[in-house]
């Protein structure tokens, strides 16, 4: 399993980064060398291993549905890049 | 006044208590010390004014006769708590300019309990490195240096300011953040202490999640007593966070005796490294020899699958970073790039987080991203969650056999120097963390205390790993060998 120029530019599009296409192999070359790192986890024998879920033993805690929280969006929006009337601005998204 | 500093918090309580010493001398005296320590970049942000007005209010409670133990006491922030009205950026460049409008948690208990903020500490970027050497603001550089030696040192990472401003002492201490060995490997390098709590002791509320089933908050100190009165204000449970557990927090600190005759160390086999330098396999025996000192029965034990964690949290912790960091996109909070005409809001996410990260986090959002994608879920994220199974197994069988804790080298070298480990070669960083991430893949709690110093001089730490929820024995043992090993070289003062 190893990672092209395709499937690096896959992932860097998938993760919202963007890569310019000249560093698209140095990039492969970097996450090939991570992988090749994780291929020794196909040695473990992990048939009929569950897969950990909860490091330590809990039951999902439960709460009654009701409003605890809120009524600040002039704190949400504080710290916003560009905010208009209460709403995060962002480029235009449908023609 | 700069010796002020220089207090472990017990002993400044005391003095604080019995009025020989006020809040505020005791913050100025720090607030010097950082002011004077610029080299170092153990701050990312101070808050003299702040501090003394903590300071202030503390010497009132103090004066009343009633005040909780940390009152007074001036503690370092690292970058990653959201601390209300200061600068919060996880030392990465995607938080720019962003201010908590909340407090976490942890700093919400400490500043009730009294402890005066002196400022942020610097980090690894989101919390992910080895030697803080990724941060936007730059490195921090360790207090240490090699013996004749001028060359600058990494203090470890990721609360790598935190482990520098306690050890330089700029502050009494400091909290800190350990999602594979972010707290004991630096703590290790700095010759300090270090726990890393069970996962589930501390709450995650308010603090910026790298890896959540992993992250787990703690403090670093200049002792194992003080590392017991952080852990017993910081630990505790809140609603805010899922995985906090609802189990009373023991007085750590009066669990402190020494005593460990007829407990059961174990030793394990699989932690002896091919290529470990010798000292750190002699200070090993001679961490084990010290506990059978006081008592202890020492025994070998084995982790079978240790060499397996290692690359199993390489896969989980990218994993569930490129899903925590999704929400850092140039929206709500933080940098946003500039785009071109034409160019769309695809354009604007993925231009942010190209600029806004930097070179480790992206290689591992993308890790994680690839990990995670159709086609290698099952192959890499399914296996190293099955074999996180195997690692946890692997520590309760040996704690079913009735071992009490377990020691190991808490790193496999000391501190090397700034830019020693090439920029390309992400897996010989990964390596330092060989040791310390198996007691996060299992949810376990441990601590770095400092043993003896390397042939240059370096701080070198023991790890002792305990059993879940079983931190009151654990820093017993730590108390133990601290006592034993009688750590008391200090960095010598260059900055």
């Amino acid at each position: 399993m190893s990672i092209d120029r395709n499937v690096s530019r896959r992932v860097a599009h998938l993760a919202r980064i963007a890569v310019p296409e000249s560093e698209l192999d140095s990039l492969s070359g970097e996450l090939n060398r991570i992988l090749a790192f994780m291929d020794v986890l196909g040695e473990a024998d992990t048939e009929d291993v569950p897969a950990m879920t909860s490091v330590t033993p809990m039951d999902l805690k439960r709460r009654k549905d009701e409003v605890t929280d809120g009524n600040y969006s002039a704190k949400i929006m504080s710290n916003a890049p560009e905010s208009r009337e209460g709403f995060f601005v962002v480029p235009k998204v449908v023609e | 006044m700069g010796a002020l500093a220089q207090l472990t918090i017990a002993r400044a309580r005391d003095l604080l208590r019995a009025g020989d010493l006020t809040a505020e001398d005791l913050a100025r005296s720090c607030i010097d010390a950082i002011e004077s320590a610029t080299p170092l970049n153990a701050f990312c942000a101070s808050t003299p004014d702040r501090a003394i007005d903590m300071a202030r209010e503390a010497d009132r409670r103090i004066a009343t006769g009633n005040a909780p133990k940390l009152c007074g006491i001036p503690v370092g922030v690292k970058d990653l708590f959201c601390t209300r009205g200061v600068s919060t950026q996880a030392a990465s460049g995607i938080l720019a300019g962003f201010v908590p409008e909340y407090e976490s948690f942890i700093t919400d208990r400490l500043w009730k309990a009294g402890a005066v903020m002196v400022g942020k500490t610097n980090m690894d970027e989101f919390a992910m490195g080895s030697s803080n050497q990724n941060s936007v603001y730059g490195p921090v550089i360790s207090p240490w240096r090699r013996r004749g030696s001028t060359t600058p040192l990494v203090p470890g990472g990721s609360s790598g300011g935190s482990a520098a401003a306690v050890a330089a002492n700029l502050c009494l201490a400091a909290t800190g953040t350990d999602t594979g060995g972010s707290i004991r490997q630096p703590a290790a390098f700095s010759g300090i202490t270090g726990v890393k709590p069970t996962y589930g002791r501390c709450s995650r509320w308010g603090i910026v999640a790298f890896a959540s089933s992993l992250d787990q908050a703690g403090p670093l100190t200049k002792s194992v007593r003080d590392a017991a009165i952080m852990l017993e204000t910081m630990a505790g449970h809140d609603s805010m966070d899922t995985t906090s557990a609802e189990i009373p927090t023991p007085e750590f600190e009066s669990g402190l005796t020494g005593d460990i005759r007829g407990k059961t160390i174990g030793v394990p086999a699989e932690y002896r490294q091919d290529g470990m330098p010798d000292e750190i396999e002699s200070l090993w025996e001679t961490g084990a020899d010290m506990l059978r000192d006081a008592g202890a029965r020492v025994i070998r034990v084995s982790l079978p699958h240790t060499r397996f964690a290692l690359p199993a949290y390489y896969v989980i912790a990218p994993a569930e970073a490129s899903s925590n960091l999704a929400r850092y996109d140039g929206v709500k909070y933080g940098y946003r790039a500039r785009i071109e005409p034409g160019e769309g809001i695809v354009d604007m996410y993925a231009k942010t987080r190209a600029e806004g990260f930097g070179p480790e986090v992206r290689r591992r959002i993308l890790i994680g991203t690839y990990v995670l994608s159709e086609g290698f879920y099952d192959a890499y994220y399914k296996r190293a969650q099955r074999v996180r199974t195997l690692i946890r197994k692997d520590f309760e069988a040996v704690f079913d056999a009735g071992v009490d804790a377990i020691l190991t080298p808490t790193t496999p070298s000391a501190a090397f120097g700034i830019g020693e480990i090439p920029d390309d070669d992400p897996v010989r960083m990964y390596l330092n963390d060989v040791f310390t991430v198996t007691v996060n893949l299992a949810g376990l709690p441990g601590v770095s205390v400092p043993a003896g110093l390397d042939e240059d001089g370096l701080p070198l730490g023991l790890q002792v790993i305990g059993r879940p929820w079983d931190e009151a024995e654990l820093l017993n043992v730590a108390y133990a060998l601290e006592r034993a090993a009688a750590f008391d070289a200090v960095p010598e003062r260059w900055w």
